[in-house]
């Protein structure tokens, strides 16, 4: 991998639950995210998938500072961003932007496109003096795909995907190194989704960009990352390239993530064989001690419950070489075959 | 209705049973204050008992409106069915009286909605609700109803029936949820369940779920099933047959498994390349360029035509029929809605 641009190790993110109007005491913390660790390479696509409430998007929000973690660092070129403030944060998020998901409420809609766009150069007027910030939005939204006479429009004058445009034209306005992209087509019809991304697959070697790609969608991540993290109940489960994860995946909850995905082939329906988990995600307030996946697992032991296991190459494949050695968090990884 | 069809008069195939619901040359549009907006422009398909036809389109393509259309809860004004049958059980819906229709919804059809949460009442337990079915359409005194409601918790799968029948909606989780809007739609044990969206907001994992056990429902009770759904892998996974929508109108109908071998309408081509696989890294994705057309100004012609590769002259021009598509090997209906269909088929 390349030398790593940002590091994050024991990344924790507790929210308070308390009880009481007037005297508040703290009775428990939903454990969003709980010891998260990850490297993200120079130029590298870094993708997060897993299911709603697994905290994928908490820690989304902390990569760019908009929630300062409980524990944990997360270091940017070496130097930890978790703990700055004034000045020196602002100097790091300018190198640090993000994409949001819903274009809909993520752009305001009283702005002109060109407003919008150009925002960010009011908080860090060095990018681009007064006089040359029209050009430079113009220019921007060339990039993206749209037509550069439409800065004057509003929000609502454009589609779903035009709006994702202009989102993803705000998050390149600083020339920043790492986009983090919370669930960016997510929202999008099927026919415009695939322009976004080759969009953004486009966008990334123009502009050298190390992505953070979150989403749900195991196709949209296999398709777009270099790297792949499985998040279940706060912590990262499984984690390599994309070919590790995708074709020889260790741990139970990949496998049954894998298999449950809709495979657009009908052909395969028949000899398809699928894990059905049974049962929800438990709250993440009271999360299961042990292995946090035990409950809903198949191959769950006693020493599931008491043991939590480490986030590293398992014991059985340390020796191997083979795709099957990868980090993986199970007492009882192994190898299957999945995807079709 | 004056307008003569050609398509609806041929005769289907002898050998089959008549369709449990026909839907025949609707329209619909809505009056809005900036113009009116044709949501379906002759829309025609059919389902049979036992049978899981999936509606395939994007978001403004008219899936759910046609849906609505069928089930009688179109918002009217703005909505305005223009012209069409709704044929159940061989019977015109549109010339019932509404009190007519609402005897049929719950007993006769049923849906299931995208958004569970916003489907049910939240200050009713979910056993009043249920029961309410049965209060209602088959004058049920509340205890016989409330047991119904159990036992219906029980066959959609919902642990511990019997305590949480007294629950209210947001003491379930998204599974659950839709869980129990399957549980109310099946409770009259309707022969036509409309499903719209029913997994798009849940989770992979639950999604698997919720699709297995509405498959497994529909066996039993050898149900037709309206699956209205964006999404090409779900379709894959439950369908039988196929209709594919692009600005109001069906564009192409096929069994499923010839629609994914070879593609005969170029907007279904196109959705098929432009989905990522789970199974293969690509390279580039195919995209479909431009946008969906605005209903208010619905491009003549075949309404793809701006965003076709193959686009010629004609397609600007004429409205391409329905057109029924024949190859050697092929034994159900299979229909296309382009000029090209032979050179679309061929790749």
């Amino acid at each position: 991998m390349a030398e790593p641009i940002l590091e994050v190790r024991g990344l924790v993110k507790h929210y308070p639950l308390t009880q009481g109007i007037l005297i508040k005491r703290q009775i428990g913390a939903v454990k969003a995210v709980d010891g998260v660790d990850f490297d993200l390479g120079t130029g590298e696509t870094l993708g997060i998938v897993g299911e709603s409430g697994c905290g994928k998007s908490t820690v989304a929000k902390m990569l760019v500072n908009l929630e300062r973690p409980t524990a944990g660092v997360i270091r940017y070129k070496g130097e930890d961003i978790t703990r700055l403030s004034g000045r020196a944060l602002k100097a790091v998020r300018r190198n640090i932007q993000m994409v949001f998901q819903d274009p809909y409420t993520s752009l305001n809609p009283r702005m002109t496109v060109g407003d919008i766009i150009g925002e960010p150069y009011e908080i860090h007027p060095e990018v681009a003096p007064k006089g040359s910030r029209r050009q430079k939005v113009q220019e921007l939204l060339d990039v993206v795909g749209l037509n550069p006479e439409y800065i004057n429009r509003y929000p609502h004058q454009f589609s779903g995907g035009q709006r994702q445009r202009i989102g993803i034209a705000r998050g390149l306005a600083l020339r920043p190194e790492i986009i983090v992209a919370d669930e960016p087509v997510s929202a999008l019809d099927v026919s415009v989704q695939a322009q976004v991304v080759n969009l953004l697959d486009k966008l990334q070697t123009e502009f050298e960009l190390s992505y953070v790609f979150i989403a749900h969608d195991l196709s949209i991540v296999r398709h777009i990352s270099d790297r792949v993290g499985v998040m279940y109940l706060g912590r990262i489960v499984e984690t390599g390239s994309d070919a590790e994860i995708y074709e020889h995946p260790t741990h139970p909850y990949t496998q049954a993530l894998l298999s449950a995905v809709p495979v657009p082939d009908p052909t395969a329906r028949a000899h398809r064989e699928r894990i059905i988990l049974s049962g929800d995600v438990p709250s993440p307030a009271n999360p299961p001690s042990g292995c946090r996946f035990r409950t809903r697992c198949w191959k769950a032991q006693e020493r599931c419950a008491l043991e939590v296991p480490a986030l590293a190459v398992p014991a059985e494949f340390r020796l191997t070489s083979g795709p099957a050695a990868h980090d993986s968090a199970c007492h009882f990884a192994e190898e299957k075959h999945v995807v079709p | 209705m004056a307008t003569e069809d050609p398509v609806a008069t041929e005769a289907p195939t002898a050998t089959e049973a008549p369709p449990l619901l026909e839907v025949r040359d609707l329209h619909v549009e809505f009056r809005t204050r900036d113009g009116v907006a044709k949501a379906v422009n002759g829309v025609e398909y059919g389902v049979r008992s036992g049978e899981t036809l999936a509606v395939l389109g994007e978001s403004g393509s008219g899936k759910s409106v046609t849906a609505q259309a069928i089930m009688g809860i179109l918002d009217i004004p703005p909505g305005r069915i223009t012209s069409g049958e709704i044929l159940f059980h061989g019977q015109d819906l549109l010339k019932l009286k509404e009190e007519e229709r609402r005897k049929i919804r719950g007993s006769g059809m049923a849906m299931i909605f995208q958004d569970a949460l916003s489907s049910l009442n939240p200050v009713l337990s979910v056993g009043d609700q249920l029961g309410e079915m049965f209060t209602v359409h088959r004058g049920m005194s509340r205890k016989d109803a409330r047991a119904k409601a159990v036992e219906l918790m029980d066959r959609v799968r919902i642990p511990a029936a019997k305590e949480r029948v007294t629950q209210y909606p947001h003491q379930f989780s998204g599974g659950m949820r839709q869980r129990i809007m399957i549980a109310m739609a099946m409770a009259l044990e309707p022969s036509l369940i409309i499903a719209d969206e029913p997994t798009t907001a849940l989770d992979v994992t639950v999604q698997a779920q919720v699709m297995d056990l509405l498959a497994e429902l529909q066996r039993e009770l050898n149900m037709g099933l309206i699956l209205i759904t964006h999404d090409l892998g779900v379709v894959a996974d439950v369908a039988d047959t196929i209709a594919v929508m692009y600005a109001g109108r069906i564009v192409e109908k096929a069994p499923v498994h010839e629609i994914y071998k070879a593609p005969a309408h170029p907007y279904t081509k196109g959705l098929l390349e432009s989905i990522p696989r789970l199974d293969q890294k690509g390279q580039d994705l195919f995209a479909i360029k431009g946008l969906p057309p605005n209903l208010m100004n619905i491009p003549p012609g075949c309404a793809f035509n701006p965003r076709c590769p193959m686009a010629q002259d004609v397609c600007r021009t004429d409205v391409p029929p329905l057109a029924t598509v024949t190859y050697e090997g092929l034994t159900a209906e299979r229909r296309s809605a382009c000029h090209f269909w032979k050179e679309t088929l061929r790749g």
